[in-house]
């Protein structure tokens, strides 16, 4: 019993702590702009944040639509594509051997670079947005994936083949239910990445969404505005990754039985 | 006729040099057969053969009279590691060679679960491996091969990784279900007690390229004594293998 309240007290101390880390900062921060050892025009109060974030609520939700819209296709695209490329690759050496590489020279090439092209090749609307963060959002996944799917275990392959398993047997038995782990992993860091491209690809052009109105914030001056989006930004990737990580408990409820042992 | 019957078997990965040679095995129904050697001898090679996963250079293999060599799906084994898929449930585990050969999730389901009670495995069904002691988790091993194993199981130092008490309670339940289901059965080990204690003959394989060098009939009646390891016999049985290994 005592053991148990102690380690209960153990991850109420883990799981406060960063809460308590972040109000430190906030507290901070509001200390050293609301006496003005920082001036306003550098770095707007957390009070001024919020009071922006509250007036500009209703326009923050209607660009926040377009950025999720952009992003959930983009993830989505990306995801399917990244999927079928670990699929082939690790079906096909020789594919793997061939496209490896050019999986790899695609994350070597800068978003900001790419972005103004695919502006110019596809336009304003959101199709260029889409296809970067199908660029941004594809590597991880495959990677991720082919990784789980190469590290499936032999003697578990020749088991199931001593069965008579064919190979889209194998695949759906063994390999993919083992690269689950990996796969929730790299959604988490593709959904983060996939937010951020959508804002950095709406920088560079478009009419609305998030980056469209961070644009629109800076040349205005409007810092505590602009702050106000960065966190907005930020709470929708947390969110975002918390969902993948319910996503991950429920399609894997066998790790959870695990944790209790 | 033998329940299977290894016929001239040679086998060689690079094809130049063999890694087992001219090997010939039998196994009746209902029969346990050791095949006892060194590390390295090419037992592994050999159950790789007989499952169809390898095909041999040279010479057959046959199963009730029909030749398989190179076919698998035939007959499943088990190895030191029990293999269970960890995302899947025990039931689910051992339903798995039945869903591979075409049946219906619900009916493999039903089916596993009449032997569960006999296997010692009541109440498990809906657990995870994790959740399963070493020794529980080597029952669901064998049962899963036993529900592919058109009745021939090979089974590759299936109790090797365990402790020895759990080795020993393993023994004698072994003892026990193979008296029940009369599974006709292959069993890789190093262990010269678990060999002697376990089976009704024992291949001991040796030399390089591995071929059998002798065939000793260990002649128990069957279930064992729980005792019959310290018995005299036993000791003589053991003398002799490790003279002739």
């Amino acid at each position: 019993m005592c053991l148990q309240l102690k380690r209960k007290l153990q991850s109420i101390t883990n799981k406060s702590l960063p809460a308590i880390a972040v109000a430190v900062i906030l507290i901070v921060w509001q200390i050293l702009t609301g006496t003005r050892i920082i001036p306003p025009f550098l770095l707007p109060s957390p009070v001024d944040v919020v009071k922006a974030f509250v007036d500009d609520f209703p326009l923050l939700l209607s660009n926040s639509a377009v950025t999720l819209a952009e992003m959930f296709i983009g993830l989505v695209t990306g995801t399917a594509i990244g999927f079928f490329m670990a699929v082939i690759m690790d079906r096909f050496t020789s594919l793997y051997k061939a496209f490896y590489p050019l999986v790899v020279i695609t994350q070597t090439i800068p978003t900001v670079a790419i972005a103004p092209l695919l502006v110019l090749w596809f336009g304003y609307e959101m199709l260029p947005k889409i296809i970067l963060i199908v660029i941004i959002v594809f590597f991880p996944i495959t990677v991720s994936l082919l990784e789980g799917f190469r590290s499936a275990d032999p003697d578990m392959i020749n088991l199931m083949r001593s069965m008579g398993a064919t190979n889209l047997q194998i695949f759906r038995h063994v390999k993919f239910p083992g690269a689950l782990p990996q796969f929730f992993s790299s959604l988490k860091i593709a959904v983060s990445y996939a937010v951020v491209g959508a804002v950095i690809s709406e920088w560079l052009g478009g009419f609305n969404g998030l980056g469209v109105y961070m644009t629109r914030v800076r040349k205005a001056y409007a810092f505590d505005k602009m702050f106000a989006v960065i966190f907005l930004v930020s709470a929708i990737s947390l969110l975002l990754m918390f969902i993948i990580g319910i996503l991950q408990k429920k399609c894997m409820p066998w790790k959870e039985k695990e944790k209790k042992i | 006729m033998a329940k299977l019957e290894v016929k001239d078997v040679s086998f060689s990965y690079d094809g130049k040099t063999n890694v087992i040679e001219n090997i010939n095995i039998k196994l009746n129904k209902g029969e346990i057969v050791s095949l006892l050697g060194a590390s390295g001898g090419g037992k592994t090679t050999l159950f790789n053969v007989i499952s169809g996963l390898l095909t041999p250079q040279r010479g057959s293999v046959f199963l009730d009279g029909e030749e398989i060599t190179g076919k698998h799906g035939k007959m499943s084994y088990m190895l030191q590691k029990d293999l269970l898929m960890e995302y899947k449930t025990i039931e689910d585990n051992i339903a798995l060679p039945l869903i591979i050969k075409g049946e219906k999730k619900s009916d493999a389901r039903k089916r596993v679960g009449e032997h569960f009670s006999e296997f010692g495995l009541e109440g498990t069904e809906k657990c995870y491996p994790a959740e399963l002691s070493g020794g529980m988790r080597q029952r669901a091993a064998l049962l899963r091969t036993y529900m592919v194993s058109n009745n021939v199981a090979l089974l590759d130092e299936p109790f090797s990784a365990l402790d020895t008490l759990t080795k020993d309670d393993m023994h004698k339940w072994f003892l026990g279900v193979m008296d029940r289901i009369r599974l006709s059965t292959i069993l890789i080990t190093h262990d010269i007690d678990e060999a002697i204690l376990l089976s009704d003959r024992i291949y001991i394989l040796g030399g390089n390229p591995g071929s059998v060098k002798n065939e000793i009939v260990i002649d128990e009646e069957k279930p064992r004594n729980k005792d019959f390891n310290l018995t005299e016999r036993f000791l003589n049985y053991k003398k002799e293998i490790i003279s002739m290994l």
